[in-house]
């Protein structure tokens, strides 16, 4: 194989890998780091499933290749919890049923990440457009919307208390 | 069997809304999926498709890809002999996962490789030669029962003579010919619907492995997991117990995972190989390999007297099943009039075979179309004689003891409930804008039962495990564990419900119909109960007494009588503790063939505005009634009403197959098949009816269907209201809106 050797950073820790050229970021982490969690549901950037963020950016896995990653960070969802503690968008995925199968759960969950790490307090439109990258067949995406919108209440309770913390 | 009917109760856990056993896996991404397994030395497979509508097949020459380095098995029909005497639904089964000397249409599997990495695979897919001769084809449902139209599958005849009329279904009563001479008003009408697919954002895949003794696993995503091992096994020649078949997490289903599509091909290969393979498709291929439902062209007359009261009802229904014969016009003539309790009813249903894929199960299969049709007249005859359209349809609305048209006579249902609560909902009596307008339409399935399997098994610290056949599609496991805690009288915490393999249960069939929650429920009743009855004999052996004074209730055995009073309730976990001194494991077993599946009505209401200068339609209010006899668990009943209506709003604004005079499929991807996104919709409303099934112990009749039947109706009436044309052919896509906008203006 005519491999690209790269080194780069998945959810805070270093990885090496040896990549075909042509090989899609999604291939690297499936196949390579063993990170199952972004799926391919197209991979020609139709439906998001395969979602991550580098660099703060949202991107889709299918459409990066892997050689370009090189010296980045490149966060999935399975870095999204904080060790045990879910982070609030997966604690409201759960509350509020807001998944059937969940197969585009993860692409949502990273999704919706990157639209809360840019607008705290988005309106119920923002959210639907920020998602409209995801499909989603199961479940109209009524209650992931709430969802999100239940998890963004809850981060901006949660940034309240830390600042106030903060200046006491 | 009388345990098995309706008992009122107050339930404890049952109907509460808590968190999903299998939830922190899916949002943590560790839940494994049909693509998510891996195997020691497994290979990458790559199935080669056909470019052609139709095809004979002269040659394939797998030589140059069988000698490339890192290919490890190449196969074409040959590997795949045929072991099911050439006809039936198996033998359907097998052409389609491998043509045998004809491509059938655009994208049927010729060949298939397994190499150690997918840019081998791919390269060997290429190095494949296969000449083709064409064929004439045809992929249009009324073309081809034409007189002179190309013929699919030679051998299928009609009246005596070639045909691709596969199936010809009639059903009904009465007189309809007399029914019409009593109307007062007439209406008569043709609809087209074109394909959809399920969607699913899960492709197809598996993983298989045959060892050199023949024996073999395979792990893969499946609505089905004990149906796919004997029909693998069957087509395969191997034992069904040495065909250990695993369910995956399903990515959705809908119908379109009951089906084998490449399953045999991938065992084909491992055993070939020597070695596991995992196959999976492309989005591509799950559009031109794995089925869509119908396309349809239907006739619906309607005759009404003035005060509302329909004398007849008659519906012609062209169904086109693919290449394979179906059962899909059949269904479509069976649900077209359930709504309804007619004097006078008929429908006439053709299954057609085209050059397109086969055709699979999608929710509540071949309803909506037929739906479609009927509704849409019936609000045409409402119009006509000045009648509201909600009382139009609850004068003739079926009722217990009504006789449906398919032939039963109907328990207590819930279609008359359904259509009150939608007359008496705000959504009905909300204003409208300019270019804005509603609609609303009833819809039906039958829902179903079917051989299940289910076991349970008390561990020593008083915890259960809950081993369920039927495949989880979306919150089954939860619904599941409310249900034995109930039974049990335990918290739902101290339950874990887990799918098991076809190896450590009996056969369970297919989750479809709507009959995971129904069915398994049921199993998991008794098998509850069962347990129960252990429980009492350990506590009887503990307190030496006679089991006929214990009681069951609140999670405990409660010794009776007076004499008794001294002893205090032995709880579950206290019993279970003991029972390695007591006589070994506590469990509770059950099969069952789960009868009595009720059927399910809803009615939705649909708002609309569209845009007059693009003919866009815009969804801006939808309500959904439906009747789940029981809701075990009701944000997931909701999320089945809500994604069913999503789904038939997708069919009726936005989705279909498109093909080109070539007879090949243009739009194969999510980009160019649009299904609904976030920004596409509003909120979707629900209520919950809950008219008891009297043939389940709970009530519990299957929901996961039939919400997908009336949007296309409901739509196609918030669309014509909105544009003062009537629409009659889905889906209703801004270039057909305008156009009829257009035809209606003389332009
Ligand atoms: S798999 Fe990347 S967008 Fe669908
Ligand atoms: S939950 Fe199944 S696709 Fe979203």
């Amino acid at each position: 194989m005519n491999g690209v050797q790269v080194s780069t950073t998945v959810n805070g820790d270093v990885e090496e890998f040896v990549c075909h050229p042509g090989e899609t970021l999604l291939e690297v982490l499936r196949n390579r780091l063993g990170l199952t969690g972004a799926k391919e549901g197209c991979g020609t950037g139709d439906c998001g499933a395969c979602s991550v963020i580098v660099d703060g950016q949202l991107v889709c896995s299918c459409l990066v290749l892997g050689a370009e990653v090189e010296g980045r960070k490149v966060a999935t969802v399975e870095g999204l919890a904080d060790g045990n503690r879910l982070h609030p968008l997966q604690d409201k995925f759960l509350e509020h049923a807001a998944l059937q199968c969940g197969i585009c759960t993860p692409g949502f969950l990273v999704a919706a990440k990157a639209l809360l790490d840019d607008n705290p307090d988005p309106t119920e439109e923002e959210i639907r457009y920020a998602l409209a990258g995801n499909l989603c067949r199961c479940t109209g995406y009524d209650k992931i919307v709430r969802a999100v919108d239940a998890a963004a209440a809850e981060l901006r309770k949660s940034s309240k208390k830390k600042a106030s913390g903060r200046k006491k | 069997m009388a345990e098995q009917s309706y008992t009122e109760q107050e339930f404890k856990v049952v109907g509460s809304r808590v968190r999903r056993p299998d939830g922190v896996d899916k949002v943590t991404g560790r839940a494994r999926y049909g693509a998510d397994a891996f195997a020691p030395g497994q290979l990458v497979g790559r199935i080669l498709r056909s470019p052609h509508a139709h095809a004979k097949i002269k040659k394939i020459d797998i030589s140059r890809a069988e000698k490339m380095k890192g290919v490890k098995a190449v196969i074409t029909c040959d590997d795949l002999p045929d072991l099911t005497g050439g006809r039936g639904p198996n033998f359907d089964i097998l052409v389609n996962c491998m043509a045998r000397g004809t491509a059938l249409y655009h994208g049927h599997a010729v060949a298939a490789v397994a190499a150690v990495d997918e840019p081998t695979a791919r390269k060997a897919l290429k190095a494949i030669k296969v000449e083709y001769k064409a064929l004439p084809h045809v992929t249009d449902v009324d073309a081809a029962m034409a007189e002179d139209a190309p013929i699919v599958q030679p051998g299928v005849e009609h009246d005596g003579k070639p045909s691709n009329i596969v199936n010809v279904s009639q059903f009904g009563h009465g007189d309809v010919d007399a029914g019409f001479a009593e109307a007062d008003v007439i209406i008569e009408k043709s609809y087209r619907t074109e394909q959809t697919h399920q969607g699913y954002i899960e492709p197809h895949a598996c993983l298989a492995s045959v060892g050199p003794d023949g024996d073999g696993e395979l792990w893969v995503t499946t609505q089905g997991h004990f149906t796919f091992r004997n029909v693998c096994a069957q087509l395969l020649g191997m034992d069904i117990a040495k065909l250990k078949v695993t369910s995956s997490e399903i990515g959705g289903g809908f119908g379109g995972k009951t089906h084998v599509w490449m399953e045999p091909v991938a065992l084909a290969l491992s055993r070939k190989a020597n070695r596991p393979v995992k196959l999976v498709m492309g989005r591509d291929e799950v559009f031109m390999g794995s089925g869509p439902t119908c396309s349809t062209s239907m006739d619906v007359k309607i005759g009404a007297k003035r005060d509302g009261t329909i004398t007849a009802g008659q519906a012609t229904l062209r169904y086109q099943d693919g290449p394979f014969p179906g059962p899909w016009g059949m269904l479509g003539a069976m649900t077209s009039w359930a709504c309804y309790d007619l004097p006078n009813v008929q429908a006439v249903a053709y299954d057609v075979l085209v050059n397109r894929p086969k055709v699979a199960a999608y929710r509540a299969p071949s309803a909506p179309m037929a739906a479609f049709a009927v509704e849409s007249t019936m609000d045409l005859v409402a119009a006509e004689i000045g009648m509201d359209p909600v009382d139009f349809r609850l004068q003739n609305v079926a009722k217990e003891g009504s006789k449906a048209a398919y032939g039963p006579t109907y328990g207590p249902i819930g279609i008359e409930a359904t259509l009150r609560a939608v007359k008496n909902h705000p959504h009905m009596k909300a204003k409208l804008g300019k270019n804005q307008g509603r609609g609303m339409a009833c819809g039906f399935w039958f829902n179903f039962g079917g051989q299940t399997c289910t076991d349970l098994n008390i561990g020593v610290d008083g915890t259960v495990n809950l081993t369920m056949g039927t495949v989880d599609v979306g919150g089954a496991r939860a619904s599941m564990s409310l249900i034995a805690a109930e039974e049990l009288g335990i918290p739902y915490e101290k339950v874990k419900c887990n799918v098991g393999d076809t190896s450590s249960l009996g056969h369970n069939d297919t989750t479809e119909g709507s009959r995971g929650t129904f069915s398994s429920g049921m199993a998991t009743i008794f098998a509850a109960r069962a347990a129960i009855d252990v429980l009492k004999a350990r506590a009887a052996l503990m307190w030496e007494i006679d089991v006929d004074d214990i009681e069951w209730k609140d999670g405990a055995a409660h010794a009776k009588g007076i004499e008794h009073s001294n002893l205090a309730p032995l709880t579950l976990a206290e019993i279970a503790k003991k029972s390695p001194q007591t006589g070994g494991p506590i469990a509770g077993h059950n099969e069952v063939v789960a009868d009595g599946a009720g059927v399910s009505f809803a009615s939705h209401i649909c708002d609309v505005e569209v845009d007059p200068e693009t003919g866009k339609t815009k969804i801006l209010r939808y309500t959904v009634v439906q009747d789940a006899g029981k809701a075990i668990h009701p944000d997931y009943v909701e999320g089945q009403f809500q994604g069913a209506a999503a789904q038939g709003i997708g069919w009726a604004l936005n989705e279909e197959y498109v093909y080109g005079e070539d007879g090949r499929l243009q739009n194969p991807s999510f980009l160019d098949y649009r299904i609904p996104v976030c920004s596409d919709l509003p909120f979707i409303d629900t209520e919950i009816l809950e008219i008891p099934n009297p043939n389940h112990p709970y009530g519990i009749r299957g929901v996961g269907e039939t919400s997908i039947v009336p949007p296309l109706a409901a739509i196609a009436g918030a669309v014509s209201n909105a544009v003062g044309v009537r629409l009659d052919h889905t889906p209703m896509s801004p270039p057909r809106v305008l156009k009829a906008i257009r035809e209606a203006n003389g332009r």
